[in-house]
């Protein structure tokens, strides 16, 4: 109907634009000779003469047959870009080559046919969707393939493999099931656009989601028995938000059912004692028992709960009284909204009532080591998860040379982390960033260059200004050659370089990306769509007092998470609790900061005089709190001991502790407590007001740095 | 004598302990009490308890939470005059349930401690304005991260 009415329209439209043209020209040319003969002669009408009548006759047939072959080919130019446009949505998402096949098939066909092969694919149909149990196929792998525009041609080779053999097995060993292929060859145009979303690589629930499909409907496999069919809160994600959002929910719903659902293996853990406390700890064990000492000598697991905590995902619909239960090692692949539920990797699907995406993000990788081979990706880490911590440590007592690429939080962490084991093993600890200075990005440059030089005391050899050109292995070694022509040579490389965060349900479930921060966009009470909210490194939000933004912190996780479960029960609170950070460097440097930290605001910092007392080392044991932990021993003493005898005399270099103040238009929006531990309560309180203070000297008076 | 220098757009001021003597002039907004936004300790305005609190660390959330809510808002709004004298039952049932967890809940009986192994992990900047018998100082303590 649609492809009629605008045929007829190009038709008309071509027709008459000729006849005009031609027409006029006739008529000009008319005209002219008519001019030459009678003046007053309008148009070429029956008076003007029969030679002249035959040109019209002709210059008329012409313009028609013209019309006539620019119509057909503008029809058959249309449906050629028609069907390569559906082949290109087909197989634009990654999990729909098969889709694509179907639209392959049609096309692959000469053109004039291409209607005549919709019956043959009845037969095909028929004996296809006969496989009423199929095992879940290689549908992992498939998932995680890059987007690999599948070529017509290669298709179509596949699909004459495919079509005269369409018995079970052969579907069965194929790439993607046939069935919802299929059904989506029905070749109309909007149903196919939907249906292409829709279809995940495994057919069996798939089919049966199928709206318009009138198919045998597949029964889910055996293999999905130990997932919940549904789960009152659904938490996508195991890690620090998700968590926090079960507790607390469970907190304030009684009785609540709280699924988790993550790809990981691990139950829900935290990740900053895996850049510092497990570094320090002396039990060789540590990889596996994942355990740590806190600043008050307890030791820790770095899971918030064990195992008992939580209860089979099996039971969650029975037990009495709710609970949390974990779903490892599945991947939600895809969300239905409108739906209310997910499907997972394996197919198996989960309906929601309220559902939480808390899916973080995965590091970063520099280009050039993407580019530069499998040689050199084996020798790079990058870390983020439990399995690259054990890895590297490992690494770390096997190779002589480890360079971290990356001065931000994460790199310069484990340089100073890496860097005191270095001292025992026979390791050298490279680093090398593009900024001027360790925290470049967040500190102010007369900071971070204090920094640096604590950096390179715990044994880093630090590079600063250094842009990786490219990196090549060579003679059993990593070379990374720097833009300005220096050359480390190392046996492994860890890439701190940021988190990309993961937003793959966005298009599945249709929720907005932001461009600017990346993540999923949501609201001042972290809700991005009815019954969705997001928390975490994922979540783009906006912040009341500060503005939009994404923060990537731990205590943030801890905070939103904890809105997002506040407002999954009801409570409509916007993010008001500002969230902080922290990082220790070194036994010497150590801060707490809170809001928007950013070393491209104009800064004022406040500083005292340090004494040997105040490193985070003495803070801690002399308050009592904080999480910092030291390990007892030598080189730790030492390093103290030699921090504390530089001081007095260096009044101009030093700053042992102090705040500094960031400022936006003359407002504090952030603040960085160097060396000064507990007073976050009088910091976040001064963000809060987001007043206009006229000297911020007295502003720093409110936190007493002098005093402990 | 304290001193500033400017280094850019950054400012540096180096003071010493006699400058801070003075009391600070800089003004700070009245907090209001009944702010709805605002996190409270373990109790809220309304009298009520926040089992969200991050104090209560994985009390009230746990496997034995319920006994715990139980146990404890009986306690709480108990009016005898040694109170939660009344609560026994309810205090017994809940450290059965515990003694069915001994991993999350260490053998210290009834006053709820916070498990080590499963602290929360919230700040404590926000929490509580009144003081639950014993967990929070335990769960303060071993919050991660920093509960300064």
């Amino acid at each position: 109907m649609f492809k009629c009415k605008t045929v007829w329209n190009k038709l008309a439209r071509a027709s008459s634009t000729l006849c005009l043209q031609n027409a006029r020209k006739s008529v000009l040319r008319h005209g002219r000779r008519l001019e030459m003969m009678q003046k007053a002669q309008m148009s070429s009408g029956p008076t003007g003469g029969g030679g002249e009548n035959t040109l019209y006759y002709v210059l008329v047939g012409a313009t028609c047959l013209g019309g006539g072959i620019y119509t057909y080919r503008t029809v058959s130019g249309d449906k050629e870009r028609y069907n390569e446009r559906m082949i290109e949505i087909a197989s634009r998402p990654k999990q729909r080559p098969q889709a694509a096949e179907a639209v392959a098939r049609i096309v692959a066909k000469p053109k004039e046919e291409a209607i005549a092969k919709a019956p043959t694919l009845e037969p095909e149909e028929s004996a296809v969707t006969e496989p009423s149990v199929e095992e879940p196929t290689v549908s992992e792998p498939v998932v995680e393939e890059p987007v690999t525009e599948p070529t017509v041609e290669a298709l179509s080779s596949e699909l004459v493999l495919e079509s005269p053999e369409p018995d079970t097995a052969e579907v069965k060993q194929s790439e993607e099931p046939i069935a919802p292929v299929v059904e989506s060859a029905e070749p109309t145009p909007v149903p196919m656009a939907e249906h292409v979303p829709e279809i995940p690589p495994d057919s069996d629930s798939a089919v049966t989601a199928e709206p318009a499909s009138a198919d045998v409907p597949l029964e889910p496999t055996a293999a999905h028995s130990d997932v919940p069919e549904h789960a009152p809160y659904l938490l996508i994600g195991g890690g620090t938000a998700a968590f926090a959002a079960a507790r607390s929910i469970r907190a304030r719903d009684p009785g609540a059912r709280v699924l988790i659902v993550t790809e990981e293996s691990d139950l829900p853990y935290m990740r900053p004692p895996l850049s510092k406390e497990l570094w320090f700890s002396d039990d060789p064990k540590v990889t596996e028992t994942l355990r740590f000492k806190q600043w008050n000598g307890k030791e820790r697991s770095i899971y918030f709960q064990p195992a008992s905590f939580y209860i089979s995902p099996v039971d969650l619909a029975k037990v009495e009284n709710g609970g949390v239960a974990v779903l490892t090692g599945r991947k939600v692949v895809h969300m239905d909204v409108r739906g209310n539920k997910i499907k997972l990797s394996d197919g198996a699907e989960i309906s929601y009532d309220k559902c939480l995406i808390a899916t973080g993000g995965v590091p970063r990788n520099l280009q050039v080591i993407d580019r530069a081979g499998e040689d050199v990706k084996n020798r790079t880490t990058l870390f983020r998860k439990i399995e690259d911590f054990r890895s590297l440590e490992k690494i770390s007592r096997e190779v002589k040379s480890i360079t971290i690429i990356g001065g931000g939080f994460l790199g310069s962490e484990l340089a100073c982390a890496i860097g005191r084991r270095s001292a025992n093993l026979d390791l050298e600890v490279i680093q090398l960033f593009p900024e001027k200075g360790n925290m470049g990005k967040v500190l102010p440059e007369y900071l971070s260059n204090w920094t640096t030089e604590k950096v390179k005391k715990e044994g880093v050899n630090v590079i600063t200004d250094a842009v990786v050109k490219n990196v090549n292995y060579k003679n059993g070694k990593l070379e990374i050659k720097l833009k300005d022509g220096r050359q480390v040579t190392t046996d492994h490389i860890v890439a701190a370089v940021g988190l990309e965060s993961s937003v793959e349900l966005a298009k599945s479930a249709g929720l907005e990306v932001d461009s600017d921060f990346g993540g999923y966009r949501v609201n001042a009470e972290l809700q991005a769509r009815s019954n969705i909210w997001v928390a975490g490194d994922a979540a783009c939000f906006y912040d009341i007092k500060l503005g939009r933004r994404r923060v990537e912190h731990h205590d943030h996780a801890v905070v939103s998470g904890r809105l997002a479960g506040e407002n999954m029960t009801g409570a409509n609170k916007p993010y008001w609790h500002q969230s902080m950070f922290w990082s220790d460097l070194g036994p010497d440097v150590g801060y707490e900061a809170i809001g928007i930290v950013d070393s491209s605001l104009p800064t004022v910092g406040v500083f005292a005089e340090a004494t040997a007392k105040d490193t985070p080392k003495a803070a801690t044991e002399q308050s009592g709190t904080g999480i910092r932990s030291e390990s007892e021993t030598e080189e730790v003493a030492e390093a103290v001991k030699s921090g504390a005898a530089a001081p007095p005399n260096q009044k101009e270099e030093d700053y042992g502790k102090g705040v500094i103040f960031y400022l936006r238009d003359k407002v504090v929006v952030g603040i960085v407590l160097w060396n000064v531990f507990n007073r976050m309560p009088i910091a976040r309180k001064i963000i809060k007001d987001g007043e206009e203070h006229a000297d911020l000297n007295e502003v720093a008076k409110l936190f007493n740095i002098h005093e402990d | 004598m304290s001193y500033c220098k400017q280094e850019g757009k950054d400012r540096i001021i180096f003071v010493t302990k006699e400058d801070h003597e003075a009391p600070s002039n800089a003004e700070l907004v009245e907090d209001d009490p009944n702010d709805p936004y605002e996190d409270h300790g373990l109790i809220l305005p309304n009298g009520e308890i926040n089992w969200n609190c991050p104090c209560l660390g994985g009390m009230a959330s746990g496997p034995c939470g319920q006994q715990f809510k139980e146990a404890f808002s009986c306690y709480h709004y108990s009016k005898e005059e040694v109170k939660g004298s009344e609560c026994v039952e309810n205090f017994r049932s809940m450290q059965e349930c515990m003694q069915k967890y001994p991993e999350l809940y260490p053998q210290e009986d009834d006053n709820d401690s916070a498990p080590s192994g499963g602290a929360d992990t919230t700040p404590t900047e926000s929490t509580s304005t009144d003081s639950v018998p014993s967990p929070d100082s335990e769960s303060a303590a071993t919050e991660n991260p920093a509960a300064s």
